[in-house]
């Protein structure tokens, strides 16, 4: 009896073994279902990922008021982009928007940019607009629709609650220093950008 | 297995049954083919080769590291303040090389950081703020030139850059890192020496400039 489990399990083991199928994780052939779409393509992408990164930082870096206002001026304003480009999609291109980002905000966060927070709220609304609309343009395209735009959106503010709660709690200056750091870092990526950009052929 | 192991299989009965099932599960989890967890297949290479790239010249890597070892005998704000500056400056004379921008005496500008960076570490050179910033800055843009024109075509320029910028960061943060042994004699001492070897290695690679 247990000579015959054990014939069988070697058989077992041979036949695993030898079949072993490519795994592909995250179900790549029939995608997550738009919201989680739209969750993994926010997180996925950098384009949009690190200017919202940057703007929670800034918006901590001013203290808790700011970033609470940033934390729904953001995505309100990211979310009505959206479905302006749901109904109004473009294909242009965004990469001058994302190297404008990327200078623009590495470089208020890199400076510890001292700004009332309006001015906070009015860099929120113009960001979450333009990038909002290509998102929402890019959703149209990919017929994910609305449901996709709220994945990015319930991310976005996942993204900015963490990251400017986390920078409001930093007391210690090495730590705000390496927010500046950071920023500093972002700045650098949109000057390679830039580079990419205009690179000579 | 053996005849041996079988013959003591049936002796133990389950216990070489759950031994085997064992090493069935353990081959099944050890035993899968390639997993792709992103699809996104060419901007992982991207960032990947990024980040891979300011560490693959011992030029660079000693030129970064000094950054983060002469900011560490500095003190505060200088030891952020020139973490700070080499990386944006560097993207600045990464984005002219991309640009085709050119900028004559690359390698030797290189060369010359490798020295002038490990002199300062020896002698634990205490210019003032602005003075440290430019010097840093000035050698950067050597650097990101290099880079900028070595980089491949093809690859997603925003990971790129990410790893890229990344891994530069790191390097200065390992100097701050072993910078911190700073603050004991010994540490000093050794610091003083890091900063003669990697003179000398700029020295090396000068003479390798003009060879």
């Amino acid at each position: 009896m247990t000579s015959a489990l054990v014939r069988r399990a070697f058989a077992v083991a041979g036949f695993l073994l030898l079949l072993p199928a490519p795994s592909h994780a995250h179900l790549m052939n029939t995608g997550l279902g738009p919201f989680y779409d739209g969750v993994s393509h926010f997180a996925l992408t950098p384009e949009d990922l690190l200017p919202a990164l940057a703007l929670a930082l800034l918006a901590g870096q001013r203290g808790s008021r700011t970033g609470r206002l940033a934390l729904f001026a953001l995505p309100g304003a990211w979310l009505a982009g959206g479905f302006l480009g749901l109904a109004f999609p473009t294909i242009g291109s965004a990469m001058a928007l994302t190297t404008v980002s990327f200078l623009a905000l590495g470089g208020l966060v890199a400076a510890d940019a001292r700004l009332r927070p309006e001015w906070v709220v009015g860099l929120s609304l113009v960001v979450g607009l333009l990038h909002g609309y290509l998102n929402g343009s890019a959703m149209a395209l990919a017929k994910l629709g609305a449901l996709g735009l709220v994945g990015i959106v319930a991310t976005l503010f996942v993204v900015v609650a963490l990251a400017s709660a986390l920078v409001v709690t930093l007391r210690a200056p090495w730590a705000r220093i390496a927010v500046r750091v950071a920023g500093s870092w972002i700045v650098a990526i949109g000057l390679l950008l830039l580079g990419w950009t205009f690179r000579a052929a | 297995m053996s005849s041996a192991s079988f013959r003591g299989a049936r002796r133990t009965g389950p216990r070489a049954v759950l031994l085997l099932r064992t090493a069935l599960t353990g081959a099944t989890v050890l035993w899968p083919a390639l997993a792709w967890a992103h699809v996104e297949k060419g901007r992982a290479e991207g960032f990947l080769a990024g980040l891979h790239h300011p560490i693959s010249g011992l030029d660079h890597v000693l030129a970064m590291v000094s950054v983060g070892l002469w900011g560490a005998q500095l003190g505060a704000p200088a030891v952020w303040l020139l973490p700070v500056t080499f990386p944006m400056v560097m993207a600045f004379g990464g984005m002219l090389g991309l640009m085709g921008v050119p900028l004559p005496g690359v390698e030797v500008g290189i060369a010359l950081s490798g020295i002038l960076l490990g002199l300062a570490v020896l002698s634990e050179w205490r210019p003032p703020l602005w003075a440290a910033a430019v010097i840093v800055g000035f050698f950067a843009i050597f650097h990101g030139h290099a880079h900028g024109s070595e980089l491949p075509p093809g690859a997603s320029g925003l990971l790129y850059s990410v790893g890229f910028v990344v891994a530069t960061g790191l390097l200065h943060a390992t100097g701050i890192a072993i910078g911190v042994i700073h603050r004991w004699g010994w540490g000093r001492v050794t610091l003083r020496v890091a900063g003669a070897v990697i003179a000398s290695a700029g020295a090396y690679f000068l003479w390798q400039a003009f060879a």
